[in-house]
């Protein structure tokens, strides 16, 4: 349900200014988000200054060359470092998008580093992505036959594969999901721009057999109907996708197959 | 606390079956509105200024009277559906569900009260 303000222990306060680099003419101010879950106290966040010639040109270099340089308290999620994996996913200036692919040079002034809005936070920049997980494992994302499996392989015409194109691209960062007011407040009844878009993914597949049983699991005022096409999903997806078309596109199916 | 696992919590009680009717009269009536709103305008537009026997004379052609009566119904019709949508969005449990019922009541009151009013300048 929608909630206008922050619980009081979840009110950020201002925390620790770190030293800026000796000697440094390029320096750069960054704003992060801290939280620990075991010192008991509020949010807070801490600023860093780096020298941005000793520094890559990605937000993830920059916090790597933190944790790595000036505190390695500091935690976030990171893993392949080319926007495959989606694990870097957070908001940064604003933009919920994978700090591997977003250059400093696309942000003016200060910048500031948020974890996923609107979901309980692990620590620092790690959100919890437990029930996003759990909705995507909902829309069973696998191919489901009935018929015996063919001697060779399931086949797919090349018109038919062009059709997946914009939905198997999703890495699951959940930057979409996370940017959608929808999703912030009735994320436990609604599956959000991802799971659909991947739902979407396997109810157009020529090969998938259960594409009834799909749009039928999806029939529902939350589930899928919670989508009020506000586009965020399309606007901030890092991987230039289109959550709110694909959902479109389902909700189409739903009134065809209706009247 | 509730010992659900994470599986269980998502799919919770599962479909319900149920939506498409809502967002496919929600569009109906949308599409509705965008023809009868600039039909309405002109008509009601055109009695704007009119003296009182002048205007309830001019309601009294069928014309005008369909289109205030068709706008009356399908925006009703269109506002509750809405609303539902608004509300479900911001409440939750049993003031979800009072707030539904009154929207409904509102709408459907408002609807008749209007139909009586113009079938009292009409006929």
């Amino acid at each position: 349900m929608v909630e206008f303000a922050l619980p009081k222990n979840s009110k950020i306060t201002t925390g620790k200014t770190w030293p800026k680099p000796s000697g440094a003419s390029n320096v750069r101010k960054f704003q992060i988000y801290r939280w620990n879950p075991d010192d008991g106290k509020n949010p807070r966040v801490d600023t860093y200054f780096l020298d941005m010639d000793t520094c890559g040109p990605m937000v993830l270099d920059a916090l790597i060359k933190i944790k790595n340089e000036i505190d390695p308290t500091l935690t976030f999620r990171r893993s392949c470092r080319e926007g495959i994996c989606g694990s870097c996913a957070m908001n940064i200036d604003g933009i919920n998008t994978l700090a591997c692919i977003y250059g400093m040079d696309e942000i003016k002034g200060d910048v500031k580093i948020y974890p996923l809005p609107h979901m309980p936070v692990v620590k620092d920049l790690i959100p919890d992505l437990t029930h996003f997980y759990a909705q995507h494992a909902s829309i069973m994302p696998w191919l489901e036959t009935k018929t015996n499996r063919p001697a060779k392989e399931w086949k797919q015409s090349i018109e038919d594969r062009k059709k997946l194109d914009g939905l198997y691209e999703c890495v699951m960062c959940a930057s979409c999901s996370t940017s959608c007011p929808s999703y912030w407040w009735n994320g436990d009844r609604y599956l959000g721009p991802a799971a659909l878009l991947h739902a979407y993914r396997w109810i157009i597949d020529s090969r998938d057999e259960a594409t009834g049983d799909r749009l039928d699991e999806l029939e529902d005022p939350f589930k899928l109907y919670r989508c009020h096409t506000i586009m965020n999903c399309a606007k901030t997806c890092p991987k230039g996708l289109n959550p709110a078309k694909a959902i479109a596109e389902i909700k189409k199916m739903m009134v065809e197959r209706t009247v | 606390m509730q010992y659900l696992t994470d599986r269980k919590r998502a799919v919770h009680r599962g479909s319900s079956r149920s939506g498409t009717e809502h967002f496919w009269g929600q569009a109906i009536s949308a599409v509705g509105l965008m023809v009868l709103m600039p039909l309405f305008a002109l008509t009601f537009g055109h009695a704007l200024g009119m003296g009182y026997e002048e205007a309830i004379a001019y309601y009294q052609h069928p014309f005008p009277a369909i289109i205030a009566a068709l706008t009356l119904v399908i925006s009703m019709v269109h506002f509750r559906h809405g609303v539902q949508v608004v509300i479900e969005d911001y409440s939750r449990g049993t003031t979800k569900k009072l707030m539904i019922i009154i929207a409904t009541a509102i709408s459907y009151t408002l609807m008749a009260g209007g139909l009586y009013a113009i079938g009292r300048i009409a006929f």
